[in-house]
C-alpha cells in the first residue's frame, strides 16, 4: 500500500533533469534524419535532376546542356498527346471496373463472410505474391484467340458490343483495349479491395439494424449508410488503383498492341531505347502535373482529408 | 430468381475473387504443360519436367537468388529507417512535421515510372554505374513510405502510459524501449516489412529504369515475354503462391491461437 509514495527523487532531480530535457527535444530530429535524407537524396533530388534534364538540348554523343528549352514540353504534347488521353481513359475505366467488381468483394468478407473471413481475405492477398509479370502473362493464355473465353463472349454476341464500342476488333481479345483494361483491373484489384474492407469493417452492423428498423429496404440502407460510411476507403481506393495504373506500361505492352500503347510505354522506350532523355524527362513531368492535378481536385470533391 | 437476388452480393463478391484467382490456376495448370515451342501460352501436353529439374534454365534461379537477396536488404533498410520515422511521427511534436508528412507521402502519390525516371536521371548524373547497388537505393527509397505506414498504425493505437508505467518503474529509456516499446510494436514492423519485401521482390518498374544490365526475377520474366517462356517460370510462380498461402494462414492461426488463448486466461 505503501509503494505509492516511492518516487521521492523529484523536487531533487529537478536540476538535473534540464540537460536531458534538451537532449530529449533533439530526439525526433535524429530518429527522423536518416530516412528522411534517404528521401531528400534518392526521391525529391531526383525529381530536380529530371526537371534540368527536361529543359536541356543535346544528343548523347555531345552531352546535354541546359538551355531552357521548354519548347521540348508543347513538341512531347503535340505528338504524344494520344497516348496520355488513352493513360488517362485505360486508367479511369479499370478504376470504375475495380470499384464495381471489389465493392461487393469487399462487403462480402465484411458483413457475410464469417468464419470464412481470415480464407477470403488471405485468397485476396495471395495472389500478390506470384509475381505480378507471371500473372499478367497468364492472361495472354485466358485471352487467347479460339480460346475458351473468346469462344464464349463472341457467341453470346459480347465482342460485337465491345467492337462496337471499339474496346476490341473483330473475334479477337488479345492486342485489344479491352485486354489491356482487364489486365489493369486485374493488376490494380487487392488495392481497392483492401482500403474498401478496412472501412467497412469499421462500419458498425448495428447501424444496418437501425436502418432496418427504420423500415429502409436494403438498398436505401446501402445508399443512406453503407456507401457514405465507405466514402475514405472509396476515395483511397480509387486512388490506390487509378495513380499506378496510369504510369503502367507493363499490361500495355504485354497484353495491346501499337494502338494501345500508354504514356508509360513511350517514357519507357525514351529513357531506355531512344535515349531522347529531354522529352522522356519532359513526359514524365507531364504526367506527374497530370496525376496530381487530377488527385488534388478528387479529394477535394471527395472531401476526405486523412488519407494516409 | 428470388435466391439470387437475395445473394447477389455473395454471387458478385465470388465471381470477383474467381477473376482475382483464375491467373493463379492458370500458372499452375501450365506448370504441368509441355509447350511445343518457346512460348508456354498453349496447352500441349502434360508434363512433370519442369518441376524436377526447376533450376534447368540459365540465369533464371540465378536472378531469384538476386531478387531475395535485394528484397532483403532493402526490406531491412526500409524497415530500420521507416519505424524511426514512424515513431518520430507518433511520439513527438516537432517543427516540419507538416514537411515530413508530405515527403512521405508524396512517393506512394505518383506514378511509379515518373520515381524510376527522375532516379536514373540522378544516377546518370552522377555517372552512377547501374546494378545491384542502385537497385537496393531505389528498393529502399520506395519501400520506405509504405512502412511507415504499416508502423505508424500500430504506433498511434499503442498506449504512451504503458510506457510510463515502465519508466515509473524505473526502466532506463533503452530497456523501456528494448522490453515495453519494441514488443507492442512488433506486429506493426513486421507488417511493414513483410509489405516492403514483397514490393522489393516483385518490383518491376523501378528495377526496369535503375538496373543497367542487371537481371532481377522481374526482369527475367519481362525478358522471357519477350524471347521465350520456359514452363520453369510458372513452377516458381506456383511456388511462390504455395509458400505465401502458407505462411499467411500460419499467421492467422499464430495469431488465432494468441487471441483465443489471451482470452481463455
Amino acid at each position: 500500500m505503501t509503494v505509492t509514495e516511492a518516487p521521492p527523487a523529484s523536487p531533487v532531480a529537478e536540476p538535473v533533469v534540464h540537460k536531458p530535457s534538451v537532449r530529449r527535444k533533439l530526439v525526433p530530429y535524429w530518429l527522423l534524419l536518416p530516412g528522411i535524407l534517404w528521401l531528400v537524396v534518392f526521391f525529391a533530388l531526383p525529381l530536380v535532376y529530371q526537371a534540368s534534364t527536361s529543359v536541356q538540348t543535346g544528343s548523347l554523343e555531345a552531352g546535354f546542356k541546359v538551355t531552357w528549352h521548354v519548347q521540348t514540353y508543347w513538341d512531347a504534347l503535340n505528338e504524344y498527346y494520344p497516348q496520355f488521353l488513352r493513360s488517362v481513359l485505360y486508367a479511369g475505366t479499370a478504376t470504375i471496373l475495380c470499384l464495381l467488381l471489389g465493392y461487393p468483394l469487399a462487403y462480402l468478407i465484411a458483413f457475410k463472410a464469417g468464419r470464412w473471413r481470415n480464407l477470403l481475405l488471405v485468397l485476396v492477398i495471395a495472389p500478390f505474391f506470384t509475381s505480378f509479370l507471371i500473372r499478367t502473362l497468364a492472361w495472354k493464355t485466358i485471352l487467347a484467340d479460339g480460346g475458351p473465353v473468346v469462344n464464349v463472349l463472341d457467341s453470346v454476341g459480347f465482342l460485337d458490343v465491345t467492337s462496337w464500342l471499339g474496346m476490341t476488333e473483330g473475334n479477337r481479345l488479345l492486342a485489344t483495349p479491352l485486354a489491356v483494361v482487364c489486365g489493369l483491373t486485374y493488376n490494380f484489384l487487392p488495392f481497392m479491395i483492401l482500403p474498401l474492407y478496412t472501412s467497412l469493417e469499421r462500419i458498425d452492423p448495428r447501424l444496418h439494424e437501425a436502418a432496418g428498423d427504420l423500415y429502409a429496404k436494403g438498398s436505401t440502407t446501402f445508399r443512406k449508410v453503407t456507401f457514405p460510411l465507405s466514402m475514405p476507403g472509396v476515395v483511397s481506393g480509387t486512388l490506390l488503383t487509378f495513380i499506378p495504373a496510369s504510369g503502367d506500361y507493363v499490361n500495355a505492352e504485354l497484353l495491346g498492341s501499337t494502338d494501345t500503347k500508354m504514356v508509360g510505354n513511350v517514357i519507357q522506350s525514351q529513357f531506355l531505347r531512344v535515349l531522347d532523355y529531354p522529352t522522356a524527362a519532359a513526359l514524365s513531368f507531364i504526367l506527374m502535373a497530370v496525376v496530381l492535378i487530377m488527385v488534388t481536385v478528387y479529394i477535394r470533391r471527395a472531401g476526405t482529408e486523412d488519407l494516409v | 430468381m428470388r435466391w439470387i437476388r437475395k445473394n447477389l452480393v455473395v454471387i458478385a463478391g465470388l465471381l470477383t475473387l474467381a477473376y482475382m484467382i483464375l491467373p493463379n490456376i492458370v500458372v499452375m495448370v501450365f506448370s504441368f504443360n509441355k509447350p511445343a515451342g518457346r512460348f508456354n501460352y498453349s496447352w500441349q501436353e502434360f508434363s512433370t519436367d519442369a518441376w524436377e529439374d526447376p533450376c534447368g534454365v540459365a540465369d533464371m534461379c540465378g536472378s531469384l537468388s538476386l531478387s531475395l537477396q535485394i528484397a532483403l536488404w532493402a526490406t531491412i533498410g526500409a524497415t530500420v529507417l521507416g519505424s524511426m520515422i514512424a515513431f518520430a511521427l507518433v511520439r513527438y511534436r516537432f517543427r516540419a512535421r507538416g514537411a515530413v508528412n508530405s515527403l512521405i507521402f508524396l512517393p506512394m502519390a505518383m506514378p511509379e515510372v515518373v520515381m524510376a525516371a527522375s532516379l536514373l536521371t540522378l544516377f546518370l548524373n552522377l555517372g552512377a554505374e547501374l546494378g545491384f547497388w542502385t537497385i537496393l537505393i531505389a528498393h529502399t527509397m520506395f519501400c520506405l513510405s509504405f512502412v511507415v505506414v504499416a508502423v505508424k498504425a500500430r504506433v498511434l493505437s499503442m498506449d504512451p502510459r504503458l510506457e510510463e508505467a515502465a519508466r515509473d518503474l524505473y526502466a532506463g529509456p533503452v530497456q523501456t524501449f528494448v522490453r515495453v516499446t519494441l514488443p507492442i510494436a512488433a506486429p506493426g514492423i513486421a507488417a511493414g516489412a513483410m509489405l516492403a519485401f514483397a514490393l522489393s521482390f516483385d518490383d518491376f518498374i523501378i528495377t526496369n529504369f535503375n538496373s543497367g544490365n542487371t537481371v532481377t526475377f522481374p526482369m527475367f520474366v519481362w525478358g522471357s515475354a519477350q524471347r521465350g517462356t520456359p514452363v520453369q517460370i510458372n513452377v516458381i510462380g506456383t511456388a511462390m503462391f504455395a509458400i505465401a498461402v502458407l505462411i499467411v494462414a500460419g499467421g492467422q492461426i499464430i495469431s488465432g491461437r494468441r487471441k483465443n488463448s489471451a482470452l481463455s486466461k
